[in-house]
């Protein structure tokens, strides 16, 4: 049986002062080839002026379980947002 | 290789009736759902078979296109529809990617289709006879697509909405070269003008069979609805198409080929629409069987290219081994 060529995911930088953004992915058998796939399939109309491509099984993710302990964590802690905070109006803007 | 990390998903759900209407809370209050997130078997199971008949009907519609691409008549229309080609190819990509969040392989996929056990929209079992056919195609077929394909950029599965996002920005430009070609022909000589009626005609029926089987008829619509991978029902769709479809028709002067369309008060919650004569749903079921005139051309196609690329495939991945060494 043909043996699948490696899956890489693509990230596009749509311009300066924007953050790279995970648009999908691509199958390639290595970097070069990567870029060029994710060039020609995800950028058609200008929509980026960086790619990245990284092996999909590189990437290391947390599971929905991880992710709700921390949210919990960080809901207890009401006092990291401003509007914790009585000011009087009349301080003005704070 | 790829199921490890980011795509590690597990299939384990117990499905008791607690995780099934957490689910389906989730859903209700508009939540996406993300490729790690638990969820449904079945849920899984159908929306790898939409994607990923979606995906090949991309993939397979490039080939009544592509049939004109050689012959279009200017270099104009021939860069058009090479871009629209290419987008279409893009489109299937999109899609086998967001196929694979749900734990297929695009090669499992690929053989799928390539062994005729996977589906595909039977309307490209119709071949392209006339450069007037890749006008009817981009204005109706695409427009139909479109219809379809918008209310899926809300589809509760995350990474299937978010390609149909790009897939909608991408699509609106074919339905309007084709309807620009339909156009150019309905003003051109009497010879032109048949030739584009001609492909009216014949793409007409098989546009409206696009949506699927009537909504009496259509077994998967009730839980993709509750779902939310459907966002309208088949009937529903086709009158939007339609509402849309005839007086673009009319506007360059064709004839839709159907002598019992009329104007419905009752219709669209009283706000008027159209509605149709029978469709020959013999018809629709025989070329969704395979019973197309080009079906097995075109699975004869998509077999030349993929065992023609073997080489291809087998050189980058010697290659890769070689430049890691």
């Amino acid at each position: 049986m043909e043996k699948e060529t490696l899956l890489w995911e693509v990230f596009v930088r749509s311009k300066n002062g924007l953050s790279h953004k995970h648009v999908g992915s691509i199958h390639a058998s290595d970097k070069m080839m990567a870029l060029n796939s994710a060039r020609d399939t995800y950028t058609r109309r200008n929509e980026g002026i960086s790619i990245w491509v990284v092996p999909s099984h590189l990437i290391t993710a947390s599971t929905s379980n991880d992710i709700s302990d921390a949210l919990a964590n960080s809901e207890n802690k009401i006092y990291r947002h401003p509007s914790f905070y009585d000011i009087p109006d009349d301080v003005g803007h704070m | 290789m790829y199921t490890q990390g980011l795509l590690d998903h597990s299939e384990e759900t117990e499905e008791t009736p607690e995780f099934l209407a957490a689910f389906q809370k989730r859903i209700d209050q508009e939540e996406k759902i993300e490729p790690h997130d638990p969820m449904p078997r079945a849920y899984r199971k159908t929306l790898i078979r939409q994607i990923s008949q979606h995906a090949h009907s991309e993939i397979v519609g490039m080939l009544p296109e592509g049939n004109w691409i050689t012959r279009a008549p200017t270099l104009k229309r021939k860069a058009v529809l090479l871009a629209k080609v290419q987008d279409e190819g893009g489109h299937g990509l999109y899609l086998y990617a967001a196929a694979e969040t749900l734990g297929i392989s695009r090669l499992e996929m690929t053989e799928q289709l390539l062994k005729g056990e996977a589906k595909y929209s039977s309307i490209f079992n119709y071949p392209t006879l006339t450069w007037a056919d890749i006008g009817a195609i981009g204005w109706l077929v695409d427009g139909a697509a479109i219809m379809n394909q918008i209310p899926l950029c809300r589809c509760s599965y995350g990474p299937y909405a978010r390609a149909m996002i790009k897939i909608c920005k991408e699509e609106s430009f074919h339905q309007r070269q084709g309807y620009e070609v339909m156009m150019t022909l309905a003003e051109g000589s009497k010879e032109q003008r048949d030739m584009a009626q001609d492909a009216l005609n014949r793409w007409w029926w098989p546009s409206l069979m696009m949506f699927g089987p009537p909504d009496t008829e259509s077994s998967n619509t009730d839980q993709s609805m509750k779902w939310k991978i459907k966002r309208f029902t088949n009937d529903q769709l086709r009158q939007k198409f339609l509402d849309a479809a005839i007086p673009q028709a009319k506007r360059i002067n064709l004839t839709i080929p159907d002598k019992n369309l009329k104007w419905n008060k009752k219709l669209n919650n009283g706000r008027g629409g159209y509605s149709h004569g029978p469709i020959d749903w013999e018809e629709f079921w025989r070329v969704v069987k395979g019973g197309g005139p080009m079906a097995r051309d075109r699975l004869r196609a998509r077999k030349k290219a993929w065992d023609g690329g073997k080489w291809v495939r087998d050189a980058a991945t010697a290659y890769a081994r070689k430049v890691k060494r």
